[in-house]
């Protein structure tokens, strides 16, 4: 492979532009300059004041609340889903159907929602945005745990169900565990996705309870400070390490 | 799930209320409107966006891909990683590390000028170059993913089948390996598409106002304009354009797949 050397150019090139704006990024965030663009020495004041603003703080709490309540739903309804649409419909369709969420463009599914909860007349607040989020992460979590079914064994459940474990026992020793790996992956995958989610929660969102990446996006769009540097660089350190760690967690549990 | 989609799906033929807000009055108004000459040229922009978006996706995705798949296996996952992770991080601030990025006092601009290549600062910001680079930053590895799945399913006896029938390296690569990758190329092209069309962060924060797309417009009119027939029309022309291009790759695979013998 060694001659083909000039093939890995494209790669170094997509790592290049992949991660040059965020190494100036977090660069830019230990810039003690007032404007965010041009450099003048190394501070972590943006840090502190970043701690000390409420309404990042209150941003972070909503969002905190909507991801962990997101996740709690959307990982037992798209568990549930899934063996559902695996033992008793067995239909392409229906499957292509229920996971249709994860597919569409996040805009049409984001007016959707906001036309459905004027209809049903909802005011609108964090618990929209939670429903919203138990939705679309209903999808995401029953497509992992669906591709999981597609390797367990049933005869498993049968063997269990022979010896005398009533329905519920098996369930929750058999199914549940057997699909622990696939469950768990589903559940970060919903939680990170929420985490950062802005479109759905632009459009779901009552104006008194603004989720972090709103706070975000009024921040950017009105005014750039250095403070939205050193967010965004400990936004980036939580994302990877939530990503990494989901990898090791899949991992560990698959060698089970 | 169902439910919010019907509901605009019954929207497309309602009248507008009066202080926004829907009435049940049938009408294929906002189906014309649709049609008009500013909405027309705003839908031509973004495909014109969303097109050489996809195209540049396509140029240093697939090369990107194919290296990756030539890479020894243990490597070959940590280069996975790396080109996912940026996506795992927040899309704003991803937008955002543009606009450091390219401002006219910005890193690159002070580079720029104090090399000597320029002798002011470029505006690369607020125009639709700058567009086209954040949306292509958003969503590249929507396309190297499935191009790099479709490659490394490729049978490699395939390829040397080829080679040892006198065929050349670019010829082999012509003939056999990127006809049988094209399904997956193709999703990976809609998978940047699609979104695309439909963004509307990236060309308000990047497009400095100036560059419309259509999913600016359907933002409006659920928020601003208050014409929410109109703005669910835009919006499933969207979904109906995600749904045309998944129809046409699935009878592209399938051509692809009859003419093999083994699936």
């Amino acid at each position: 492979m060694r001659r083909l050397g000039w093939l890995n150019l494209p790669l170094w090139l997509t790592y290049a532009f992949l991660y040059l704006p965020i190494m100036v990024l977090v660069v830019m965030s230990f810039n003690a300059s007032k404007t965010p663009f041009t450099w003048t020495g190394f501070s972590t004041r943006w840090y502190v004041e970043l701690v000390h603003d409420d309404l990042i703080r209150q941003g972070f709490i909503n969002t905190m609340i909507v991801a962990i309540g997101a996740t709690v739903f959307a990982t037992i309804l798209g568990t549930l889903l899934a063996i559902g649409l695996n033992r008793y419909f067995r239909s392409a369709l229906l499957e292509a159907y229920a996971l249709t969420p994860a597919i569409i463009p996040d805009l049409a599914l984001a007016i959707g929602l906001l036309a459905f909860f004027a209809l049903v007349g909802v005011t609108l607040g964090l618990h929209t945005v939670l429903l919203a989020h138990v939705v679309f992460g209903m999808a995401f979590v029953a497509a992992v745990v669906l591709a999981r079914l597609g390797h367990t064994d049933p005869s498993l459940e049968e063997a269990s169900r022979d010896l005398g474990a009533g329905p519920v026992s098996t369930f929750l020793r058999i199914t549940v565990p057997s699909l622990m790996p696939a469950i768990i992956a589903g559940a970060l995958l919903v939680f990170t996705l929420s985490l950062d989610e802005f479109v759905i929660a632009f459009f779901t969102d009552g104006p008194s309870t603004p989720t972090l990446p709103i706070v975000i996006y009024s921040m950017v769009r009105f005014g750039v400070t250095p403070e939205i540097n050193a967010l965004a660089a400990l936004l980036l350190l939580v994302s990877f390490t939530i990503v990494i760690a989901a990898q090791r967690i899949t991992r560990l549990t698959d060698s089970l | 799930m169902t439910v919010p989609l019907l509901i605009i799906a019954s929207y497309t033929v309602f009248t507008r209320g009066r202080f926004g807000g829907v009435q049940a009055e049938f009408t294929i108004d906002n189906f014309t409107k649709a049609l008009e000459p500013i909405y027309l040229s705003v839908l031509g922009n973004s495909l014109l966006i969303a097109g050489i978006t996809t195209a540049l996706a396509l140029l240093l995705g697939y090369p990107t891909a194919y290296a990756i798949a030539q890479l020894p296996s243990r490597w070959r996952t940590v280069a996975l990683v790396l080109v996912v992770l940026p996506f795992w991080s927040n899309f704003l601030i991803r937008t955002y590390a543009w606009i450091v990025l390219l401002n006219s006092e910005g890193p690159l601009n002070s580079l720029l000028v104090n090399l000597g290549v320029v002798g002011a600062p470029l505006d690369l910001l607020y125009n639709r170059g700058a567009v086209v680079v954040g949306l292509l930053y958003a969503y590249l590895p929507l396309m190297i993913l499935p191009v790099y799945a479709s490659i490394e399913r490729l049978d490699p006896e395939l390829r040397e089948a080829a080679r040892n029938l006198g065929a050349g390296r670019a010829r082999t690569f012509l003939d056999v390996t990127l006809p049988l990758t094209l399904p997956g190329t193709m999703i990976g092209a809609i998978f940047v598409f699609v979104p695309s069309m439909g963004n509307f962060i990236v060309p308000e924060l990047l497009g400095g106002g100036k560059t419309e797309m259509v999913g600016n417009l359907i933002r409006d009119q659920f928020l601003t304009a208050r014409n929410w027939p109109f703005g669910a029309v835009l919006a499933l022309s969207v979904v109906a354009f995600l749904v045309i291009l998944f129809a046409i790759q699935s009878a592209v695979g399938r051509r692809i797949n009859g003419g093999r013998s083994h699936a």
